[in-house]
């Protein structure tokens, strides 16, 4: 990877300020360290590097302001082995899981294995992990014409995170000047006044600035959203008192450190319920649903203060609860203290949004683009509720959901919340 | 060749400079051709007494008389092979087939004589003939006397085919296409005849090799030629109104295209729109398609586009014959559809 660009830290982020380096040139940096901190409209981020090797030159000083794409770093191919002889215990670990045919195969097909989710035991990834992730590679190849794809390799913007404005979403050059910050089309001098540009409006953005960034940058999306997704909602009443019953009991013989909030079970049952529902889980892109392979649940988090942000707990169908507990509490805290990663703001693959700590007993969210549905749950209330012919005080919920209609229909939501419902009749397979 | 597209020329402020018609200019150049060699002289069906099926030639033979002005019989392939004879004897015939729908007669004569002779003497023949033909439709003609099949002449190695679209053209054409020592077919879409506007008479012979960009814009490139140019000139005006700005390339020689001056619109605009007469199918706006394609693929911003006659034999009824054709509504759809 020759150049480390500014990434798009979820769809609604157009530009960022780079506040800080936390590595020098000569570093040698891998896939997933935490190289810089970015500053978007809505929280302060930690970026992980997208490859490996020696940080060879920033481009990029702290404090400035740019577009998304925009190379902030050169990086330098891995220095190689003899090199660096303290490295292969660390370096080779990630390789050694997988297969030579694996290997072989995801080399033959450009499948980055790091990014696949292994179905095989013990997480292994599998040949048939690397089949479908190349072939949900091919699909996600983004509708751009030839000029478009030319700018975006010139100006180094990710087509994939652009949003096509020509027919059928296809990506045209003025798209990718937009995204790249370029008003004015091609021809004349280009960095020069861009980065004094952005020099000034780091200068003039102040704390208020920021929130009304903030607002401008929710509204942006939130707009979008309703402006291009049919939304279809759905709504549940689930019985808690099987999961209540089970949570309680846990927590009595568990350290205070693994004691868990319903919170946690909601969503872990969210999260698996996918499994059965996998049409909810993933993205519209290019007219057409795209599945994720993998369920990394964003869980919305309100700030103090303004605004919202939802990263993702990454995996979340298969982190035990107690593990899901202390993810959630160190991504709040974190959220709210402006010191998120890159890849948390940009990865989630469905939402979920629980107002219940506010008060109110049902949310009925919008669809954070491009992602396909968002499931809210409300305050667990102790409701009269008739079981088996008798009437029973019992905590109930209201789970809502979503949903996109171009990926899905009402069926397959109602199914989804059917099987939340039926997964937190039996907390203890959560 | 490297050459850019000329811009339009503005009528010249010149004294020479007259109104007259697309009509008059063909004939003046041929009088003038007439005047200046005498190797030159014209033959074709009605040409003398009757002065030309679209009076083209009304006047010239009681100029020239009727060993230069000839009058023959019906018969294409005859006269057109007796105008090669004669150029391979050394005149500078001028043929004139009366449209290109009966040029078929001919085309034996044209496709495996004129275009050939050059090639299989070793270069020791060449046939420096001119033919002229009417093409298009729009008149009510039918479908016999209405096609444009210029992409088929188009296609033939071995001879020149000029489209003048303007009277500019109609009048410098002809000179460098005489001075040619191979073949030039020049085709003249008989909606033009009754063009009338300036004609700067000093302008010199016109230029065999290169496009012209009748109108500047950045938006999108109308591309066409002959009967369609003063199409797409209205259909550009209209998109200014709208706020799309269309260049407008006029092709003039259809063989050999200019290539540049093709890849450069496109580079300059993004997105071409075809406007061709033709059927759509293996035709001319199908060669330009894919040379766009070829050469200017990663300056494309939009698919390219093609404004083409309906695939049927041209109607007779007005109606449904301009429903046929390339209309500007077609080019300004078009344009939307690439640039919206």
């Amino acid at each position: 990877m020759p150049e480390f660009t500014m990434p798009s830290l979820g769809a609604d982020m157009e530009e960022g300020t780079l506040l800080e380096w936390l590595v020098h040139p000569g570093d040698t940096v891998h896939k997933g360290d935490v190289v810089a901190v970015v500053e978007t409209a809505k929280s302060t981020i930690e970026v992980e590097c997208f490859g490996s090797g020696t940080v060879e030159r920033l481009l990029v000083e702290a404090g400035t302001t740019v577009a998304v794409g925009t190379p902030l770093a050169q990086i330098g191919a891995a220095a190689p082995p003899q090199a660096a002889p303290v490295a292969p215990p660390v370096a080779g670990a990630v390789d050694e899981v997988h297969s030579p045919l694996v290997r072989r195969l995801a080399a033959a097909e450009g499948v980055d294995l790091t990014t696949v989710h292994g179905t095989g035991p013990g997480g292994t990834i599998t040949r048939a992990d690397v089949d479908h992730a190349a072939a949900d590679k091919a699909r996600t190849r983004p509708r751009a014409t030839p000029l478009a794809r030319r700018l975006a390799d010139v100006l180094g913007v990710d087509l994939r995170r652009v949003t096509g404005s020509g027919a059928g979403g296809t990506v045209r050059a003025d798209d990718i000047r937009k995204v790249a910050g370029h008003a004015e089309p091609k021809a004349g001098p280009k960095a020069e006044p861009r980065k004094a540009e952005a020099r000034k409006a780091a200068a003039a953005r102040t704390a208020a600035d920021r929130s009304a960034a903030m607002r401008r940058a929710i509204g942006d999306l939130m707009s979008r959203s309703k402006r291009e997704i049919p939304h279809y909602y759905l709504s549940t009443t689930i019985d808690l008192a099987a999961a209540d019953t089970w949570m309680r009991d846990h927590n009595r013989r568990a350290p205070v450190a693994e004691r868990l909030v319903p919170a946690a079970l909601l969503l872990k049952a969210a999260a698996l319920a996918l499994h059965d529902v996998p049409q909810l889980n993933g993205f519209w892109t290019d007219d057409h649903f795209v599945p994720a392979t993998a369920v990394h649940l964003g869980v919305a988090v309100a700030l103090r203060g303004v605004g919202l942000v939802a990263p993702a707990l990454h995996d979340a169908d298969t982190l035990e609860l107690p593990d899901l507990m202390r993810r959630l509490k160190d991504v709040t805290i974190r959220a709210r203290s402006g010191r998120l990663r890159g890849s948390e703001t940009a990865d989630p693959t469905i939402t979920v949004t629980s107002l219940g700590d506010q008060g109110v007993e049902a949310v009925f969210g919008v669809i954070y683009p491009p992602q396909v549905a968002l499931v809210g749950f409300g305050k667990v209330v102790m409701r009269p509720t008739a079981v088996d012919g008798l009437l029973g005080v019992r905590p109930t919920v209201t789970a809502t959901l979503s949903a996109d209609h171009r990926a899905s229909d009402g069926a397959v939501g109602a199914r989804y919340l059917a099987t939340v419902d039926r997964l937190l009749q039996q907390p203890e397979q959560l | 060749m490297t050459t850019t597209a000329t811009t339009a020329k503005k009528p010249r402020a010149s004294s020479a400079t007259a109104t007259t018609t697309y009509r008059e200019a063909m004939r003046q150049a041929m009088s003038e051709a007439m005047r200046a060699d005498e190797r030159v002289f014209l033959m074709g069906e009605d040409v003398g007494r009757y002065g030309g099926a679209f009076g083209v030639s009304l006047g010239m033979l009681e100029e020239f008389g009727p060993e230069r002005i000839r009058d023959t019989p019906l018969s294409e392939s005859a006269f057109t092979g007796a105008g090669i004879g004669a150029a391979l004897a050394g005149m500078r015939p001028i043929v004139e087939i009366m449209t290109v729908n009966f040029s078929l007669l001919a085309l034996d004569q044209i496709l495996n004589n004129a275009a050939t002779l050059l090639h299989m003497s070793g270069g020791q023949l060449p046939v420096p003939l001119v033919i002229r033909m009417t093409t298009g439709a729009g008149r009510q003609l039918a479908a016999q006397h209405s096609h444009s099949l210029e992409g088929w002449y188009a296609h033939i190695p071995g001879i020149r085919v000029l489209a003048p679209a303007t009277i500019e053209d109609a009048r410098h054409m002809l000179a460098p296409a005489l001075a040619d020592p191979d073949p030039v077919i020049i085709f003249e879409h008989g909606s033009l005849y009754n063009l009338s506007g300036p004609s700067a008479e000093d302008a010199g012979p016109a230029d065999l090799t290169s496009a012209a960009v009748r109108r500047e814009g950045r938006d999108i490139s109308l591309i066409t030629y002959g009967g369609c140019l003063p199409k797409a000139l209205d259909a550009a005006e209209q998109l200014a109104e709208a706020g799309i700005s269309a260049e407008v390339l006029d092709l003039r020689t259809l063989r050999p295209l200019h290539q540049d001056a093709i890849t450069a619109t496109v580079a300059r605009t993004h997105r071409a729109v075809v406007v061709d007469e033709a059927w759509r199918t293996g035709s001319l706006a199908a060669e330009i398609s894919a040379r766009i394609m070829e050469n200017a693929f990663y300056e494309l911003d939009a698919p390219v586009e093609r404004v083409c006659s309906a695939e049927v034999p041209i109607p007779y009824a007005h109606h449904m014959e301009q429903a046929a054709l390339p209309q500007v509504e077609d080019i300004v759809a078009a344009v939307h559809r690439a640039v919206d």
